[in-house]
């Protein structure tokens, strides 16, 4: 692979840039590999890196049936936070944030992280107390967040009416070093990373099946023909119950519309990111200039990757209050994700009922943000059969009550 | 946007009337069931991308429940009946196979 690097633009500056290698190689899938990733989106892609890079098993395919980062991984509002109140939460998060820090040296691809900061506002005294509780057990977890007061809430992000008055803001849990990044990039530099330590990424490659013997995994049938493994991991989000169920289980997981949507561009007014949970909204401002807003859930399971008009109502109705400059704004763009979200509000990263299967799914509405923790943890738990940053979130916790429960700690914006 | 015929009022309800319940005809454990039995009825979902049986409330219209089977897949309904009942009728059932040939029961694509 040749690096990026400013020598290398100005190397082909001077030669009309013929000498880009592409990013990464579309082979025809081999007989049979060490370990098959399906899904190839962000957590994937970081599962099967960090395979290579932490524990050298390079015999990989990433195998996906749309294309590479198509589905969650380029459909998010790109928030990366880890402001969570449960400590296995807390840790996989930080985690991933931190290795969000120096991923664009890491994997020589510049996925422009931007660590602008989050703001998370408290609009109810309810709320108040939960995030004065979650900035107490970030301190303890060694998490940098802070309670900040109404006065700070506007200094950090003067376009904010904090008045009300049918949602004041009444403060906020701000993480300084929270932000954003390019959600594309993530893939393609993953991607990049992986095709380059001999992984094998095939595209529109649709598993149709899991071949099973003695209740061990030894392949998969695919669009492409039949694929052998000694290990599987299903990284497939809102396709997760699906896949299970032609591995012959099933998973608590639900699958529902996520949506998002971006307004024209206009000049710099917000540097930081906002989250509403009251309202169940949150808003950035891309690099082009566009105010990037996330809306709610629907209500219903659905796999249509484009969720009810009204839920996108009540999202730009109630940030109006809130920014009342973006009264006039024009919105661009509308879409969907398919989430898959679990009775807890919590991942899942475990071993299943088939040996040799493993499952990374359940990140519901916030998995941009988990990519590389995610992937970091999964490829611990794929090589050694455990990994520290995974054990509480197997996904036999539900029998067992042990739940992550950060549905009533992140509500709907995860 | 999501429309459903309540058969308690008989109404024609837009979604925002409504209150998706999730999953209809879960099987219901409580005290002296096994673990396993507690986990499927609480957590453990079909979650199909097809057809799908599932429970509404009419929140803001007659206050009641009732069940629908619609297809999550195209958000196809193909109809709406009693919640008191432990299965889907015929008519539902021979309405799903008219427009899906393929589909069996229980089968998540």
């Amino acid at each position: 692979m040749k690096r990026y690097s400013a020598f290398a633009i100005a190397r082909e500056a001077f030669r009309q840039h013929k000498g880009w290698d592409r990013a990464w190689r579309s082979p025809e899938p081999k007989k049979k590999y060490d370990v098959i990733i399906v899904g190839a989106g962000g957590h994937g892609l970081a599962t099967a890196y960090f395979l290579g890079k932490n524990f050298g098993i390079t015999n990989v395919a990433v195998i996906e049936k749309g294309w590479l980062g198509g589905g969650n991984t380029g459909r998010n509002t790109t928030i990366i936070r880890s402001n969570y109140l449960q400590d296995p939460s807390a840790a996989i998060y930080e985690k991933a944030r931190s290795l969000y820090e120096t991923m664009s040296q890491d994997l020589n691809y510049n996925v422009m992280f931007s660590p602008r900061g989050v703001l998370m506002l408290a609009q109810t005294e309810h709320e108040v107390r939960g995030y004065k509780r979650t900035a107490h057990a970030n301190s303890l977890q060694g998490v940098t967040t802070e309670w900040v007061g109404p006065k700070k809430v506007k200094e950090i992000c003067p376009i904010m009416n904090i008045e009300g008055p049918r949602y004041p803001v009444l403060g906020g849990l701000w993480q300084a070093r929270g932000g954003t990044a390019r959600h594309d990039a993530v893939a393609w530099g993953y991607a990049r990373a992986c095709s380059d330590m001999g992984m094998d990424i095939i595209q529109q490659c649709e598993v149709t099946g899991v071949v099973t013997s003695g209740g061990k995994v030894t392949g998969v049938n695919t669009t492409k023909g039949d694929i052998g493994c000694d290990k599987l991991g299903m990284v497939v989000a809102g396709h997760a119950s699906v896949l299970a169920a032609k591995a012959g289980f099933q998973l608590p997981i639900e699958s529902v519309p996520l949506q998002a949507l971006v307004s024209e561009p206009i000049k710099p007014c917000m540097d930081i990111v906002v989250m509403a949970n009251t309202v169940h909204g949150y808003m950035s401002q891309s690099d082009k200039g566009e105010m990037v807003i996330g809306g709610g859930t629907d209500g219903h399971n659905a796999y249509t990757q484009r969720g009810s008009f009204h839920h996108i109502e009540e999202t730009v109705r109630a940030l109006v209050e809130t920014f009342p400059m973006i009264a006039n704004l024009k919105m661009l763009r509308q879409w969907g994700g398919i989430v898959d979200v679990t009775g807890d509000r919590s991942p899942i990263l475990s071993k299943t009922p088939v040996e040799g299967i493993f499952v990374n799914c359940g990140w519901g509405t916030g998995g941009f943000k988990a990519i590389p923790g995610s992937g970091w943890a999964m490829a611990e738990l794929m090589a050694k059969g455990a990994s520290p940053l995974t054990e509480e979130f197997n996904m036999f916790r539900f029998r067992q009550g042990k739940f992550i429960d950060e549905s009533v700690a992140a509500g709907v914006a995860h | 946007m999501l429309i459903l015929h309540c058969p308690n009022c008989g109404q024609n309800v837009d979604e925002t009337d409504l209150h998706s319940g999730g999953e209809a005809h879960l099987k219901r454990f409580g005290p002296g069931s096994s673990d396993q039995e507690f986990e499927d009825y609480l957590f453990m979902r079909e979650n199909p991308k097809g057809v799908h049986f599932e429970r509404w409330h009419h929140s803001f219209g007659c206050g009641k429940w009732f069940l629908a089977a619609r297809c999550t897949n195209t958000l196809e309904v193909f109809g709406t009946y009693s919640a008191q009942t432990l299965e889907p009728p015929k008519e539902i059932i021979d309405r799903i196979i008219a427009r899906r040939p393929d589909w069996v029961k229980g089968a998540k694509t």
